[in-house]
């Protein structure tokens, strides 16, 4: 019998994240899964409160994954959202920019997401690793790895206004960005496409009793459920997935590339404050 | 075909991009595919390819290349939905968790229950007559500003006075008149959508009582007469009901039924046209509130006649509540006599009270028809008419 409950960390980057959690919790709850959360101000306070024991499941970004691999070398990835797979990256230029390649960025400014967004700053610019850009970081929600949306947006609102010649952004961030009117549709012309990479997931370094049936619980909730496609809808996804961890690869190259985090999992980022 | 595997359906977005509509044109394409089911996507926009994956990953489907593997996450959406009623017919129960939602709309699980629409039984609100009540009550709506000649009239003072003092009584007791079905709208389940529109109507009928009758107290420039605590008790026990049918039936079957009487004698009467005309307009309004009023409250009898019983006592307990007050208030009463004698002279004053005595006679003879039409014993009748409000609301 369960006697202590899974306690599950997440992030606060959102308003939304309370009523997400609220929710999840009455689901596991209601199927006798003993359940708290503990949110967190920023990803590299989670990753630690997981390290040292605080608490049992954190639900990471990517960036939080290559870190707690670090530190916990025998870490595990438990699940993920159906929409944490296969995604991309791209760097894109004005439609009228003489720029066709992603080396004639060459001494141009290129605007990136916050210092700790994989996909708005660490990925795409592992792209362009090659080639010496000025790089130009709009800082927004440093330390929330990328999750607030706002450091890509400004970004891309630098690419609309002329003030860089290029920005970097995730895929469906650039479809958002056309649709919204921030990028002027059909204005843009993608010069860089990362491959695919993974986004979030389930991060656990240690046992516990429930463990399984909470991958198990995750994994039955029921998109057709009226109770719960609410949460998920607000969480973005229509299926949970077991995790995988082999669409990290790039990300931990670009951690070493750029130097962001040390081998042992120490932060190693210049003028990255949380 | 070019290696695509047999079965994979085709759709050409030319130089739309998914930024522009385009997924519109491939969610249209997937639709009738079954899971697993897969679309080839062309097209020239240079974007296609990094949209569509995107798109097609935040709902569920997957993606190769460019073409779209169908998920199941639009069907399972709607796996629950279930229609709220059907458009032509009205149920007999209306559920809380359709909502707010149209007539007839297919609903989608997951939205909490519509609250305090507590009012959810055909046989409580409904009537037959509220499509062509509502569709009449839209038609007859009508402008104070243009409807009226709002010409001041020349009237002996006293006269002028009494006609202040009606007026003054006539718009608390519109007041009364909208508050009443303004409070019961909100608990009227929206699938009953003409109850829910003719109420709406009747609301902003008394919200234009209120109105004209405000403006022709002022219209001579005088002050406004006299609110007797004796009328506005009576009006609040009208407030104070939290039933709607006896809501109803002590507001529009017998309040404004015995103001048809009040309304007609005023047109007739009136020293001036200015009253003449904004009590037939306010007549020809209230003539519909009771229509349906007696409408929805004979079918709400006819399918349960043990609700007799509690009008009955609704309208013993309101005589008992005011019993110690003065009922019609004096001035009120005075002013009716001075306003259909029409001068202050002893053979004008003696014809205006044996009208407004008449008067008197209409309204119990009219409340009782209508009692007899709910169903209620003519000695019944007689007797519930007896022990209306002296307030006549």
């Amino acid at each position: 019998m369960v006697t202590r409950p899974l306690v599950l960390g997440a992030v606060a980057y959102d308003a939304k994240v309370v009523t997400i959690w609220e929710g999840f919790r009455r689901y596991f709850l209601a199927r006798d899964l003993p359940f708290d959360f503990v949110l967190y101000s920023h990803y590299e306070r989670q990753v630690e409160a997981l390290v040292g024991g605080q608490i049992d499941v954190a639900w990471n970004s990517p960036l939080a994954w290559v870190r707690t691999r670090r530190l916990a070398p025998l870490a595990r990835a438990v699940a993920m959202r159906d929409t944490d797979r296969d995604l991309t990256s791209v760097v894109v230029v004005r439609a009228d920019s003489p720029v066709r390649t992603p080396a004639e960025l060459a001494g141009r400014a290129v605007g990136t997401g916050a210092v700790d967004s994989p996909q708005g700053t660490l990925l795409p610019l592992a792209l362009l690793a090659d080639t010496p850009v000025e790089v130009r970081r709009f800082e927004v929600g440093v330390g929330l790895h990328g999750d607030h949306v706002g450091g890509e947006r400004d970004a891309a609102r630098a690419l609309a206004a002329g003030a860089v010649e290029a920005a970097c952004m995730l895929d469906a961030n650039h479809l958002l960005f056309s649709k919204e009117g921030t990028l002027p549709p059909g204005g843009t012309r993608v010069v860089a496409v990362t491959p695919h990479f993974d986004h979030c997931n389930f991060s656990v370094v240690a046992d516990h009793d429930a463990l399984d049936r909470f991958v198990t619980l995750l994994l039955a909730m029921d998109y057709a459920d009226p109770a719960t496609r609410p949460l998920m809808d607000l969480e973005g996804l229509t299926a949970w997935l077991p995790g995988r961890t082999d669409g990290y690869d790039q990300l931990e190259a670009a951690v070493d590339r750029f130097g962001f985090y040390g081998p042992a999992g120490e932060v190693a980022a210049a003028g990255y404050r949380p | 075909m070019d290696g695509h595997p047999p079965g994979t359906a085709e759709v050409d977005l030319g130089p739309l991009g998914l930024d522009g509509g385009g997924h519109l044109l491939v969610a249209r394409a997937l639709a009738p595919l079954p899971p697993g089911g897969r679309l080839r996507v062309t097209g020239s926009d240079g974007h296609l390819g990094v949209h569509l994956q995107a798109w097609a990953r935040r709902r569920g489907h997957g993606v190769e290349g460019t073409t779209v593997v169908r998920g199941a996450a639009d069907r399972q959406r709607l796996a629950g939905a279930v229609r709220a009623g059907e458009p032509g017919a009205v149920a007999g129960r209306a559920d809380a968790t359709w909502g707010l939602a149209a007539r007839g709309a297919l609903v989608e699980a997951g939205a909490p229950p519509l609250a305090g629409a507590d009012l959810d039984e055909r046989a409580v609100v409904w009537t037959e007559l509220a499509p062509k009540l509502y569709a009449q009550a839209a038609a007859g709506q009508w402008d104070p500003a243009t409807a009226i000649d709002w010409d001041p009239p020349a009237l002996p003072g006293e006269v002028e006075a009494a006609v202040v003092q009606v007026m003054t009584y006539l718009v608390e007791n519109e007041q009364a008149a909208l508050a009443v079905p303004a409070r019961f709208l909100g608990r009227i389940h929206p699938h009953f959508r003409e109850v829910v529109q003719f109420l709406a109507t009747q609301v902003a009928d008394e919200a234009r009582h209120v109105e004209v009758f405000t403006r022709r107290a002022l219209l001579c420039g005088g002050e406004l007469g006299i609110s007797g605590a004796g009328g506005r008790a009576s009006l609040q026990t009208l407030l104070d009901e939290p039933d709607w049918p006896t809501a109803s039936f002590l507001l529009s079957a017998l309040g404004e039924g015995t103001f048809l009487s009040l309304l007609s004698f005023l047109e007739r009467r009136a020293p001036d046209p200015v009253t003449a005309r904004i009590a037939r307009l306010a007549l020809q309004d209230e003539a519909r509130h009771v229509a349906f009023a007696m409408g929805h409250l004979g079918e709400h009898l006819r399918a349960a006649p043990g609700l007799r019983s509690r009008l009955r006592a609704a309208v013993l307990r309101r005589h008992d509540a005011l019993a110690s007050t003065a009922g019609l208030a004096d001035s009120v009463d005075d002013a009716l006599v001075v306003l259909a004698a029409g001068a202050f002279t002893p053979a004008a004053i003696g014809a205006g009270w044996r009208r407004v005595r008449q008067l008197e006679v209409e309204m119990d003879e009219a409340r009782r028809r209508r009692l007899v039409r709910l169903g209620f014993a003519d000695a019944e009748a007689t007797e519930l008419s007896a022990l209306h409000t002296r307030n006549f609301m």
